[in-house]
């Protein structure tokens, strides 16, 4: 069971970090020279400091529901709580980043502006950021789920034709160590859209990681497995996709993660060097216009898509791989 | 080694087997030199001998997964050129798929035999008979030794073989798990009949379980000698035929002084 006060404890810890730095927001009068804009939004005013006191709300219910939900459950509460005291020190490193940042402005600008001031990106024009968002998912999703469904297949026919192992393996550790963004030159020439570049260099980043651990995985399946599936009536293809395969994944989802994070850095530096669109190409523009506050900006949209989908990724690993020992810890 | 068996009875004949290996150093080793044995339907047959006699060779070329170099082993008019279920074979270890259920595991021979559908209420039966039942959702990782081996067991059953190849399977057990598990054996052996050959270097193990006993000898690896057991069951393990029984094996090893070598097969 859970005591009352300590969970009293851990929600309000989880909280008034975030409601503090609201309350004072409201509070400290701004004596730097911020010029405070009204924007519309559907009928109603709302300025830099509302929005940014609406985002800290959100978060305090955030994790206050979450909090109360993990309450059922005695695992999930202690992983809760124990992250009860950064998201206080979250907070209060929110209002001192608030005073330093817009109130009192005593940051270097316009490099570092407060997030109240990065708010102003997505009020001033939510739909372009919104598209450039999109652009990125698009081109990630494409060069992601491409680049793992040739990783996996090349993974396969090298961990099981030894043929193939020689003549491929040599093409693969060379052309493995090269960044992708190297062919950038070669992707926009050949082909036909920036978008194809793009996903292209994403796919061959991907490629790589997941071909080698797929191989590696499907080459070291106990030779007593394929014996004992062989006397059960399997044949070639069962060999390979119901004992090989399965096998491997635990492999394959190792190559997929990091070719996850490869695909990321990929994706941002392909945007930066000839994108119509995208987070790196939203940056490059800002950073144009010497709009440091957009570029905050767009780095925030990149680590909570990015952490978003390395989440779900995280979950599907753990549900494809829960017939392993010790793998929840 | 009179082998005076009737025709009719005979399920399986191996005729002048012969095995050769290449060892680290690219020397020959004779793992098997001309092994002749007939096996009767219906009987449950121990091969036991020290570690290199080629009893495991053996049993791996009846199972078809080892490809002797010349001889021939012939069951029920068809020589045996590759695996197939109707020979299942239960390894000493690590034969489970460890990504699958125990369930999955059990009905993973339907499947690859393209029977599933048509037979599913045999997994149910089968995981009832290894009495496994309420561990059908578990994963090998979850279950003890001796109910991995039920389970591999039951997957070879379920595919209705004529015959049950076991390699060591009590090996790796503590000896109550084996306990456990011979009867178990011998409890389907006895429901349907069907023929056994078990491979092991436990002498009281093959007394408990066999009709015959072949003793094998390493070096080149062939058979030494047949010895028929004809204690009744169930059969007690400190009793008197069976401690005679026990002696006469020793003797048949040159051990019926000394205690035998335990042999670590991992």
């Amino acid at each position: 069971m859970i005591k009352k006060s300590s969970a009293i404890y851990g929600l309000l810890l989880s909280v008034s970090g975030f409601l503090i730095a609201a309350l004072l927001n409201a509070l400290i009068p701004i004596t730097a020279p911020v010029e405070i804009v009204d924007y519309h939004i559907g009928g109603t005013v709302v300025t830099i400091n509302i929005a940014y006191r609406i985002v800290l709300f959100f978060l305090s219910a955030l994790f206050l529901v979450q909090g109360l939900v993990s309450l059922r459950d005695h695992d999930r509460w202690k992983k809760f709580a124990k992250g009860a005291p950064l998201r206080f020190a979250s907070g209060i490193g929110l209002l001192l980043w608030d005073l330093l940042g817009t109130k009192w402005q005593v940051l270097p600008q316009p490099f570092f502006p407060g997030p109240a001031g990065i708010i102003e990106a997505f009020l001033i024009e939510p739909g372009f950021v919104l598209e450039n968002t999109l652009y990125s998912l698009r081109l990630y999703a494409a060069g992601f789920v491409l680049g793992v469904v040739f990783g996996v297949g090349t993974g396969i026919l090298i961990g099981w034709f030894p043929k193939v192992y020689y003549w491929v393996t040599p093409v693969l550790n060379v052309t493995g160590v090269i960044p992708a963004v190297a062919w950038m030159p070669f992707a926009l020439t050949l082909l036909p859209t920036p978008f194809a570049a793009a996903v292209f260099l994403i796919v061959i980043c991907v490629w790589f990681p997941v071909t080698s651990l797929t191989a590696q995985g499907i080459k070291s399946t106990p030779k007593v497995q394929f014996e004992a599936a062989r006397t059960l009536g399997s044949n070639t293809f069962d060999l390979v996709f119901r004992v090989a395969v399965p096998h491997a994944m635990p492999q394959i989802f190792t190559g997929i993660s990091t070719a996850n994070a490869f695909a990321f850095t990929t994706l941002v530096m392909a945007e930066m060097m000839g994108q119509p669109g995208g987070l790196g190409y939203y940056i490059n523009l800002s950073k144009v216009w010497s709009a440091y506050y957009k570029v905050f900006a767009a780095i925030v949209v990149m680590a909570v898509l990015f952490s978003f989908i390395t989440a779900i990724l995280e979950r599907i690993e753990k549900y494809a791989l829960r017939w392993q020992k010790g793998l929840v810890r | 080694m009179a082998d005076n068996t009737k025709d009719e009875e005979i399920i399986l004949t191996i005729e002048n087997l012969r095995r050769i290996y290449k060892d680290d150093d690219g020397a020959d080793v004779e793992a098997l030199e001309d092994v002749s044995l007939k096996i009767k339907r219906g009987e449950f047959i121990s091969i036991i001998g020290a570690s290199g006699c080629g009893k495991t060779t053996l049993l791996r070329s009846i199972a078809g997964l080892d490809k002797p170099d010349s001889g021939t082993i012939v069951m029920d008019g068809h020589p045996i050129t590759k695996p197939d279920p109707e020979r299942g074979y239960v390894f000493q270890q690590g034969g489970l798929f460890n990504w699958l259920t125990v369930e999955q595991n059990i009905s993973y021979g339907l499947k690859t035999r393209r029977v599933y559908k048509q037979k599913k209420d045999d997994v149910a039966k089968y995981i009832e008979l290894v009495g496994l039942k309420g561990f059908e959702e578990s994963y090998p990782y979850q279950i003890s030794g001796g109910m991995a081996q039920r389970v591999a067991i039951a997957r070879t059953l379920i595919n209705e073989p004529k015959m049950l190849l076991l390699d060591e399977p009590m090996g790796a057990l503590d000896s109550f798990t084996r306990a456990d598990i011979q009867d178990k054996l011998l409890e389907l052996h006895k429901l349907n009949g069907i023929t056994m050959v078990l491979v092991t270097h436990d002498i009281d193990e093959a007394i408990y379980l066999s009709d015959r006993i072949v003793i094998m000898t390493p070096r080149p690896g062939k058979i030494s000698n047949i010895i028929d057991v004809k204690i009744p069951h169930p059969r007690q393990r400190g009793g008197v035929e069976f401690l005679a029984m026990r002696r006469k094996l020793l003797e048949e090893f040159d051990l019926a002084t000394a205690l035998p070598e335990p042999e670590y097969n991992i």
